[in-house]
């Protein structure tokens, strides 16, 4: 990696800092220089601040009550359990229920699992018919929609609640998931919209000519060429949706309960002796989706962020 | 841009129909929810809705009443800290660690990997992890005093005079290394033969990046502003997890009012007004933002 770099002319700009118009080639082996140690260093140290919550979580998770009465937080488990795990997953308590997060896990996926496909469907006909087959008007329900992103979510909740409730299905999971694909809609909509105004047009007008219509197309032409992009809003999506906690926790009855929101009940709830080592089992069993799609994701995931966050 | 596609149609209402049948969900939700929606809060703030929403105006009263309650200067207050240092710190740990991270690095993607990947995680797991770790019995304050320093006091948590730093901590673990990436991407933006013209001018480093690539990034940082921005007006969940508020209201944010007003003191009116504050808050800052990036530019 660091080979092929240095042979960039781009490279020079720090490797030959102070001796321009040396020529290209191997960087000199300095590993030891002061500039490298102050930069490793920085880097280091702030790799820990990052890394520490979740060494903390993980070691917490594996010790006994006794021994994290006694010992730092930042020791490694003496004797390694299992225990709170198994408890966390299957016997932790919610108020009455003692049947632990898994309710909540499987509730999650039942929630996002339906909510990222029907957001992305939604999202990417939006971005298509606002890319390829622009009307009258569109531009101003998009701009709208753009704009209606920026708006705190707490403004619009109450009036949804009004809707889902004439509706019928207000505390249900479909009501949670079409409150999800609303939400979704802005961000995706813009990076789909991006994604096939990219395209190049010839295609579009090549289908065209032989009688392609909007469906055609899309499902034809369109979906199979934006396979990167779908799997971009789906990072995007999936992270998001199972990190809510909002949404849950206002639109759903306590027995639909996300992940998220029974976590916060099991580990804040005011009765009991707090057992730590079962609240941190539980937070990483709640964290460990996402960071799987994460890990896993890698540039991807980067690039979902950095599409979703920086306008095209 | 390929508007043009449909021509030769009969009604102009029946010109591109699949295209308005498609979007018929954006539609109603960019008119009935995001524009409906917001608007009929707006207006329902002015009544004095208690458990369901009633039609009896009552001018401003509930704005003077929100403005009247301690616990909603506390929230503001907490919003302005949170706020203030949440830009200041993300800003700037963000662009160090983005600049480090362009010095041609090895492990790049390690280290890249390591500041991101608290930003998958829910504020949930976020709020919880650090309610652990600012614990003053077992966290960080007893592993200090453990080490012999033992009048060493560190519960922000449990302070209400700190509190709200406890939950910036958290906050600027979870979002920093969002800001990071951005910033990266801008840097890498940059034309390397500025580097090299500051470079054969034997303009020093630090120097270059303080008065050539900043002002050159300007865009990318008044985006970033502004996702930082409308992230800290919405800031709940962590502070719902980390310290539910307390101790006593110290800790509490204006989402937080809104949503406890709703949904659990049955007073709308209230969470209503407070909800339409949260609304100006942003488009304070939204307004100016649309305005430079949009308005001198053709608009689309």
């Amino acid at each position: 990696m660091a080979e092929t770099v240095s042979l960039k002319p781009g490279a020079a700009r720090v490797a030959t800092a102070g001796t321009p118009g040396e020529p290209w080639g191997r960087k000199p082996r300095r590993t030891l220089s002061g500039r490298n140690i102050m930069l490793y260093g920085t880097l280091l140290v702030a790799a820990l601040y990052y890394l520490l919550p979740l060494y903390v979580m993980v070691v917490t998770s594996m010790k006994g009550m006794p021994e994290i009465r006694l010992g730092n937080i930042f020791s490694p488990p003496v004797e390694v359990t299992f225990e709170p795990w198994a408890k966390a997953w299957a016997t932790a308590c919610t108020g009455l229920n003692c049947d632990g997060l898994s309710r909540g896990f499987w509730n999650s996926v039942r929630i996002t699992v339906p909510s990222t496909l029907i957001s992305i469907l939604v999202a990417s006909v939006n971005g298509y018919a606002l890319a390829n087959w622009k009307f009258k008007g569109a531009d101003l329900f998009f701009t709208i929609l753009i704009i209606g992103a920026f708006i705190p979510y707490q403004v619009m909740i109450y009036p949804i609640v009004i809707v889902l409730r004439e509706m019928g299905i207000y505390g249900t999971l479909t009501g949670l998931i079409i409150v999800h694909t609303i939400f979704g809609m802005p961000i995706l909509t813009l990076l789909f919209r991006n994604y096939f105004s990219s395209l190049p047009e010839e295609l579009f007008k090549a289908a065209r000519i032989d009688g392609a219509g909007f469906w055609q197309i899309y499902f034809r032409i369109m979906l199979p060429m934006s396979l990167p992009i779908f799997v971009v809003a789906m990072i995007l999506q999936i992270t998001g949706i199972w990190n809510d906690f909002l949404f849950g926790v206002v639109f759903t009855r306590p027995e639909y309960y996300p992940m998220t929101v029974q976590l916060n009940n099991i580990v804040n709830s005011v009765q009991g002796v707090k057992e730590y080592n079962v609240n941190m089992a539980a937070t990483l069993l709640t964290g460990a989706v996402p960071l799987i799609v994460y890990f896993v994701s890698g540039r991807l995931f980067v690039r979902g962020i950095a599409a979703g966050a920086v306008k095209g | 841009m390929t508007g043009q596609a449909h021509t030769g149609r009969p009604s102009k209402l029946l010109r591109n129909l699949s295209s308005k049948i498609a979007s018929i969900p954006m539609m109603l939700t960019a008119v009935v929810i995001f524009l409906g929606g917001t608007i009929w809060t707006v207006v329902y703030s002015f009544t004095n809705s208690k458990l369901l929403p009633r039609a009896k105006f009552v001018g401003l009263d509930q704005y003077e009443r929100l403005w009247d309650a301690p616990r909603w200067i506390v929230s503001i207050q907490n919003l302005a800290i949170y706020g203030f240092f949440t830009l200041v710190f993300s800003l700037v740990m963000g662009f160090l660690l983005a600049a480090l991270m362009d010095q041609k690095i090895r492990f790049e993607n390690t280290f890249r990997t390591i500041f991101l990947y608290p930003f998958a995680l829910s504020f949930i797991v976020t709020g919880l992890v650090w309610q652990w770790i600012l614990n003053p019995e077992f966290g960080v304050q007893s592993v200090v005093r453990s080490l012999g320093w033992t009048s060493f006091t560190f519960d922000p948590l449990y302070n209400a005079d700190i509190v709200i730093y406890g939950v910036l901590i958290a906050g600027l673990w979870q979002g920093t290394g969002l800001v990071m990436c951005l910033l990266l991407a801008g840097l890498r933006g940059i034309d390397e033969d500025i580097w090299k013209a500051a470079r054969v001018d034997g303009i020093p480093m630090w120097k270059t990046y303080l008065f050539i690539v900043i002002p050159m990034m300007r865009p990318v940082f008044i985006t970033t502003l502004v996702i930082i921005a409308s992230g800290i007006v919405k800031v709940y969940d962590l502070v719902v997890a980390q310290t539910s508020g307390g101790p006593g209201i110290a800790s509490e944010v204006p989402a937080k009012y809104v949503y406890d007003y709703m949904f659990q003191a049955q007073n709308l009116g209230q969470g209503f007004a407070a909800s339409t504050m949260m609304l100006i808050t942003v488009a304070i800052i939204i307004i100016p933002w649309a305005y430079l990036e949009f308005g001198g530019r053709k608009r689309g």
